[in-house]
C-alpha cells in the first residue's frame, strides 16, 4: 500500500537543500528592483517552498486522494476569501461617493443640523 | 436515569447505552457518541430556554410604542442575548451536536465516531464557551448585537463584549470539533456495502454541513481573535483612527457567519429528506440531485457573504456580485424543493407529528427562502435593510427551516433515542399550536418591516402598534406549544409506552438495531445490500403486522 | 491478524490501516481549518498593505533581514529533523526517534529565543500598537542613510508618504500573525514533550506510529506559515 511508503532520507536533505537555497534566493531577490512583480517572485518562492513541504516531508504525494482533495481545499477557499474581499476594496473607488459626502479635513466637525 | 432505574427493577432489562452505568460519573465521562449526544440535548434545552426567556421579555415591552418594562440599555442586551444564544449555543450545534452525534454512527453501521474522545471534548468545550457567555450575560450582559460590529464592539461598548466574544470563541472549537469527526466518521468508518450513494441524505446533509463548519468557522475565530487584541491590548486593526476599517470586520464575520446559515439549515434539510421518505412510503425522488445539492450549497454558500453588506461602504460593483451570486444559492434549494414535493406525489401519504414538522418546514422554508431573494436584489435591500422585513425572513428560515428540522427530527427518532413513543395526540396538537404561533409572531414583521419599522428599536412609532400586539399575542402562542412539548416529551421519559426497534417501519440501519441501542451500535458489523429508502421493499426488522405496536397510547 | 498488531487499535476501528487513515485525514481536515484561521490575518494583511503599501515599507524596513532569515533557517532544519523522526518511528528506530524529536523541540525553543528578541526590540523601540506607540518615518530614513544603506527613488518616496498611523496598522498585524504563530510553535513543543515520553515508553513502533506522524503534520504546517510570513513582512520593498 502505498500509505505506508517510507521516503529515503536522501530525498529529505535533497528537500531541505532546496528549500535554504530558496530561502537565500528569496532574501536575495528581494533586493533588486522587478516593480510589482517583486511581490510575485515573493509569494511564488513561498508558494513552492509550501509545496515542497507538504508534498516530502508531509508526505502528500504519496497519500490518498482523499489528502489531496482536503490539502486543496484550504487553499481554494483562502484563495475565495481574498479574491472576494479584493473585488469589494479594488473597486470602491470605481464609483465615489458624492462630493457633498466628503468630509473637508480643514473644517473641524460642526453638530449637524436637526 | 431513573427512566433506567424502573426498566432495572422490572427486571431481565436488555442492556443499552442509557442503562450501561448509571452513576453521573458515567455519564460526563462517556466516550460513547449516544451520552455525548444526551448531554448536549439536555445542554441545548436549557440553553434555547435562555433564549427564548429573552425573547419573551424584550416581545413584552415592545407591545407599547413606549418603553414601559424595559430601560433602553437592558432591551439592547437582551436581544444581543437572545441572538447569541440562540445561533451560537442552540441552532448552530442543534441537529449536528444532538441528532448528529446519534445518528451519524449508527446510519452508517459504526461503533461510535472517529475520535470518541475529541467528540466528549467537544461537549466540554462547547460548555466552558457557554458558560463564559452566560457569565457576561450575568456580570451585566452585552449590548452590540450578536453581530459585534465594530468600530462599535472594539471601541465604543462599555459592555462585556471581551467575555461575549471569547465564549463564543471557544463555542467555534467544539463545532470544529464536531464537523472534523463527522468527516472523518463517515469517509472511513462506513459498514460494508455501504456506498456513497447507499447513504442516507441525512448523512450527505452532516457532511455538507461539516464542510462549511471547518472552512467557515476559523474565520470567525480568528475575526473575534482580534476583536479581543484591540479591546484588550489596546491593538487598532479595525480602528478607523489609525486607517483600519471596521467594513472589513463585516467581510470576515461573514465569510463565516452567511455560510453558518446552511450549517443551521442544511442539517434540517436532510432530516426533511429521511422523514419525508418515510411517512410517503416511497423512496426519495431524485436521490443523486438531493445529495450533491448539499454539497452545491455548502460551496456556494461561501461566494455570497456581500449581500449583508450592501449598505455599508462596500463598493457597489461587489454589491452586484454578491447579489448575482446570491440566486445561485436559490438553485440547489429549490431543487431539493422539488424533490421532496415529488417524493410525496402519488406517495402513501400520512400525518404523523415528525410528518407534520416537515410540511410546516416545507412551507415557512419556502417563506423564508423566497423573502431571501427580495433581501439579495441590491435595490430592494437598499430599502428593506435593517427592517423588520429582515427579522421575519431570518426567523422563517432559521425557525421556520432549522428549529422545525429539529423538532421533527426529535419526534421522528425519539422513540430510538429514548426507547419510549411520545404521546401522539399532545405531540400533533403542540405541532399545530407551533405551526400557528410562529406564523402569527412573525407574519406581522414582514409587514411592518416593509412599512419601515427598523429592527433593534426600543421605542417606535404608534401606527407600528398593531404588528406589534400580534407578533407578541404569536409569541406567546409560541412558547406555549414549546412548554406543552417539553411537557410530553418529559412525562414520557417515564410513562411513554415502550418503542419497538422501529416503530415507524422506516428503512435504515439505526431501525435495524434495538431501541434504544446497544452501547456498541450493532451487535454485530451490519453489511448493506440495498440502496436508501427501500420503501418499496420489506423491511428487515419490522414484520407485516408489526406496525400495530405503533398505535399511539 | 497478529495480536501485536492490534494492540492499539481502538475498540471502534476495524483494523490498523482503517485507524491510521482516520488520524491521517483528521489531522488534514483540523489544517484546512488552520489555513482558513491564518487566512483571515493573511486577509487583513492583503487589503490593508494594498491601501497602504508606504507604510508596509517602512514597517518592513524596521524588521531585522538577520533574524527573520535565521528564524527561517532554523524553522526549516527543524521540519527536517521532525520528518527524521517520523522516518525512525517508521523504521523501528526508537533511540534515534526520540533523538530527532529532541532535536526539533530545540530548534523550535531556539526560534522562539529569537521571536522574543525581537519582540524586546519593538519594545524598546516603541514599535508596539497602543497608546505608547511612536514611529518617525524621517528619523528612521536618516538612520538608513547614516548607515551607509543606499536609498533608492522608491524607498525614499515611501518613507516620504507613510503615515505613521498606517504603520501602527502594520505592528498590529505584525504582532497577531507572528504572535499567533509563535502561540501555535509553544502548543507545538509541548506535543514533542508528549511524543517524546511516550516514544521513551516504547509505545510506538513500526506499526502504531500515528501520533509521530500527525504531530509532524502539524509541526511542518507551523513551519510553513512561516515559509510565508517570512517574505511578506521582513521582504517588502527592500529594492
Amino acid at each position: 500500500m502505498s500509505d505506508h511508503h517510507v521516503i529515503p532520507v536522501r530525498v529529505y536533505l535533497t528537500i531541505i537543500s532546496i528549500l535554504m537555497v530558496l530561502t537565500v534566493v528569496t532574501v536575495w531577490v528581494a533586493f533588486l528592483d522587478f516593480g510589482f512583480l517583486n511581490t510575485v517572485i515573493a509569494v511564488g518562492i513561498a508558494c513552492i517552498k509550501a509545496l515542497l513541504v507538504v508534498m516530502y516531508f508531509m508526505h502528500l504525494k504519496y497519500s490518498a486522494r482523499v489528502l489531496w482533495l482536503y490539502a486543496g481545499a484550504g487553499a481554494v477557499f483562502f484563495v475565495i476569501m481574498m479574491a472576494l474581499m479584493l473585488s469589494d476594496y479594488r473597486s470602491r473607488e470605481w464609483f465615489p461617493a458624492p462630493a457633498a459626502w466628503e468630509v473637508t479635513t480643514t473644517a473641524p466637525a460642526t453638530s449637524a443640523p436637526h | 436515569m431513573s427512566a433506567a432505574d424502573t426498566q432495572l427493577a422490572a427486571g431481565d432489562p436488555p442492556k443499552h447505552y442509557l442503562n450501561n452505568g448509571l452513576t453521573i460519573r458515567s455519564w460526563l465521562l462517556s466516550v460513547d457518541h449516544k451520552r455525548i449526544a444526551i448531554l448536549y440535548l439536555i445542554s441545548l434545552t436549557i440553553f434555547f430556554l435562555l433564549g427564548g426567556a429573552a425573547a419573551a421579555l424584550f416581545r413584552m415591552d415592545l407591545v407599547t410604542p413606549e418603553a414601559d418594562v424595559l430601560q433602553s440599555e437592558t432591551y439592547n442586551k437582551l436581544f444581543t442575548m437572545h441572538g447569541i444564544v440562540m445561533i451560537f449555543f442552540f441552532l448552530v450545534p442543534s441537529i449536528p451536536a444532538v441528532m448528529g452525534n446519534f445518528l451519524v454512527p449508527v446510519m452508517i453501521g459504526a461503533k461510535d465516531v472517529a475520535f470518541p474522545r475529541l467528540n466528549l471534548l467537544s461537549w466540554y468545550v462547547f460548555m466552558t464557551g457557554g458558560l463564559i457567555a452566560l457569565g457576561a450575560i450575568i456580570m451585566g450582559g452585552v449590548d452590540t448585537g450578536w453581530t459585534f460590529y465594530t468600530p462599535y464592539s472594539s471601541m465604543y461598548a462599555n459592555s462585556h463584549v471581551i467575555l461575549a466574544v471569547a465564549g463564543a470563541f471557544i463555542a467555534g472549537f467544539s463545532s470544529i470539533m464536531t464537523g472534523l469527526n463527522f468527516i472523518v466518521t463517515i469517509q472511513k468508518m462506513r459498514a460494508p456495502g455501504l456506498t456513497w450513494f447507499r447513504l442516507p441524505l441525512f448523512i450527505w446533509a452532516m457532511y455538507a454541513t461539516s464542510l462549511v463548519v471547518i472552512l467557515g468557522t476559523p474565520v470567525v475565530a480568528i475575526t473575534l481573535v482580534m476583536i479581543f487584541v484591540e479591546r484588550f491590548f489596546g491593538f487598532g486593526i479595525f480602528d478607523p483612527a489609525l486607517g483600519g476599517d471596521p467594513v472589513l470586520f463585516q467581510h470576515l464575520f461573514w465569510f463565516y457567519s452567511h455560510p453558518a446559515v446552511y450549517i443551521m439549515i442544511l442539517p434540517s434539510m436532510g432530516v426533511v429528506s429521511e422523514i419525508i421518505s418515510c411517512f410517503s412510503r416511497r423512496r426519495l425522488y431524485g436521490y443523486t440531485f438531493v445529495a450533491f445539492s448539499s454539497l452545491a450549497i455548502a460551496v456556494i454558500g461561501f461566494f455570497v457573504w456581500g449581500h449583508h453588506m450592501f449598505v455599508s461602504s462596500q463598493s457597489v460593483y461587489a454589491g452586484l456580485v454578491f447579489s448575482f451570486l446570491t440566486f445561485f444559492v436559490a438553485i440547489p434549494t429549490a431543487i431539493k424543493m422539488l424533490n421532496w414535493v415529488m417524493t410525496m406525489y402519488k406517495g402513501s401519504v400520512s400525518f404523523e407529528t415528525p410528518m407534520l414538522y416537515a410540511y410546516g418546514f416545507l412551507g415557512l422554508f419556502v417563506i423564508g427562502g423566497l423573502t431571501g431573494l427580495f433581501l439579495s436584489t441590491m435595490a430592494t435591500d437598499i430599502h428593506l435593510h435593517d427592517t423588520y422585513f429582515v427579522v421575519a425572513h431570518f426567523h422563517y428560515v432559521m425557525v421556520g427551516g432549522g428549529v422545525m428540522g429539529f423538532l421533527g427530527a426529535l419526534h421522528f427518532w425519539w422513540p430510538k433515542i429514548i426507547g419510549k413513543l411520545y404521546p401522539e395526540g399532545w405531540a400533533k396538537f403542540a405541532a399545530i399550536v407551533i405551526f400557528i404561533g410562529f406564523n402569527l409572531t412573525f407574519m406581522p414583521q414582514f409587514q411592518m418591516g416593509y412599512h419601515g419599522m427598523p429592527r433593534r428599536y426600543h421605542t417606535y412609532a404608534e401606527e407600528f402598534q398593531v404588528f406589534h400586539v400580534m407578533s407578541t399575542a404569536g409569541a406567546t402562542v409560541l412558547g406555549a406549544g414549546y412548554l406543552i412539548m417539553a411537557a410530553y416529551l418529559f412525562w414520557s421519559l417515564f410513562k411513554g409506552k415502550k418503542a419497538s426497534a422501529n416503530p415507524w417501519d422506516a428503512r435504515g440501519l439505526e431501525w435495524e438495531t434495538a431501541s434504544p441501542p446497544p452501547t456498541e451500535n450493532f451487535l454485530e458489523t451490519p453489511k448493506v445490500t440495498q440502496d436508501a429508502y427501500a420503501y418499496d421493499m420489506p423491511s428487515v426488522t419490522c414484520p407485516p403486522g408489526a406496525k400495530s405496536e405503533a398505535e399511539r397510547v | 491478524m497478529s495480536s501485536h498488531s492490534n494492540a492499539h487499535v481502538a475498540h471502534h476501528f476495524e483494523n490498523a490501516e482503517q485507524q491510521r487513515q482516520s488520524a491521517q485525514l483528521g489531522m488534514w481536515i483540523f489544517l484546512v481549518t488552520e489555513v482558513m484561521f491564518f487566512g483571515g490575518l493573511f486577509a487583513a494583511y492583503t487589503i490593508y498593505r494594498s491601501l497602504y503599501p508606504e507604510a508596509w515599507v517602512v514597517g518592513s524596513h524596521l524588521l531585522s533581514i538577520k533574524l527573520g532569515g535565521f528564524n527561517t533557517a532554523v524553522l526549516l532544519a527543524s521540519s527536517l529533523t521532525m520528518a527524521m523522526a517520523v522516518h525512525a518511528a517508521q523504521t523501528d528506530k526508537q533511540k534515534a526517534s526520540a533523538n530527532w524529536i529532541i532535536l526539533t523541540m530545540l530548534l523550535g525553543f531556539v526560534f522562539l529565543g529569537v521571536k522574543v528578541v525581537e519582540y524586546a526590540g519593538k519594545i524598546d523601540h516603541h514599535l508596539v500598537p497602543g497608546p505608547h506607540f511612536f514611529v518617525d518615518p524621517m528619523a528612521e530614513l536618516a538612520k538608513l542613510e547614516a548607515a551607509g544603506i543606499q536609498v533608492g527613488q522608491h524607498l525614499r518616496h515611501a518613507f516620504e508618504g507613510a503615515n505613521p498611523n498606517h504603520i501602527q496598522l502594520f505592528y498590529s498585524l505584525y504582532f497577531a500573525m507572528t504572535g499567533m504563530h509563535a502561540v501555535h510553535m509553544i502548543i507545538g513543543a509541548g506535543i514533542m514533550l508528549w511524543l517524546l515520553v511516550n516514544t521513551r515508553k516504547g509505545v510506538y513502533s513500526s506499526q502504531y506510529f500515528n501520533p509521530v506522524e500527525v504531530s509532524g503534520l502539524y509541526w511542518h504546517f507551523v513551519d510553513i506559515v512561516w515559509i510565508f510570513l517570512f517574505p511578506m513582512l521582513y521582504l517588502i520593498g527592500r529594492h
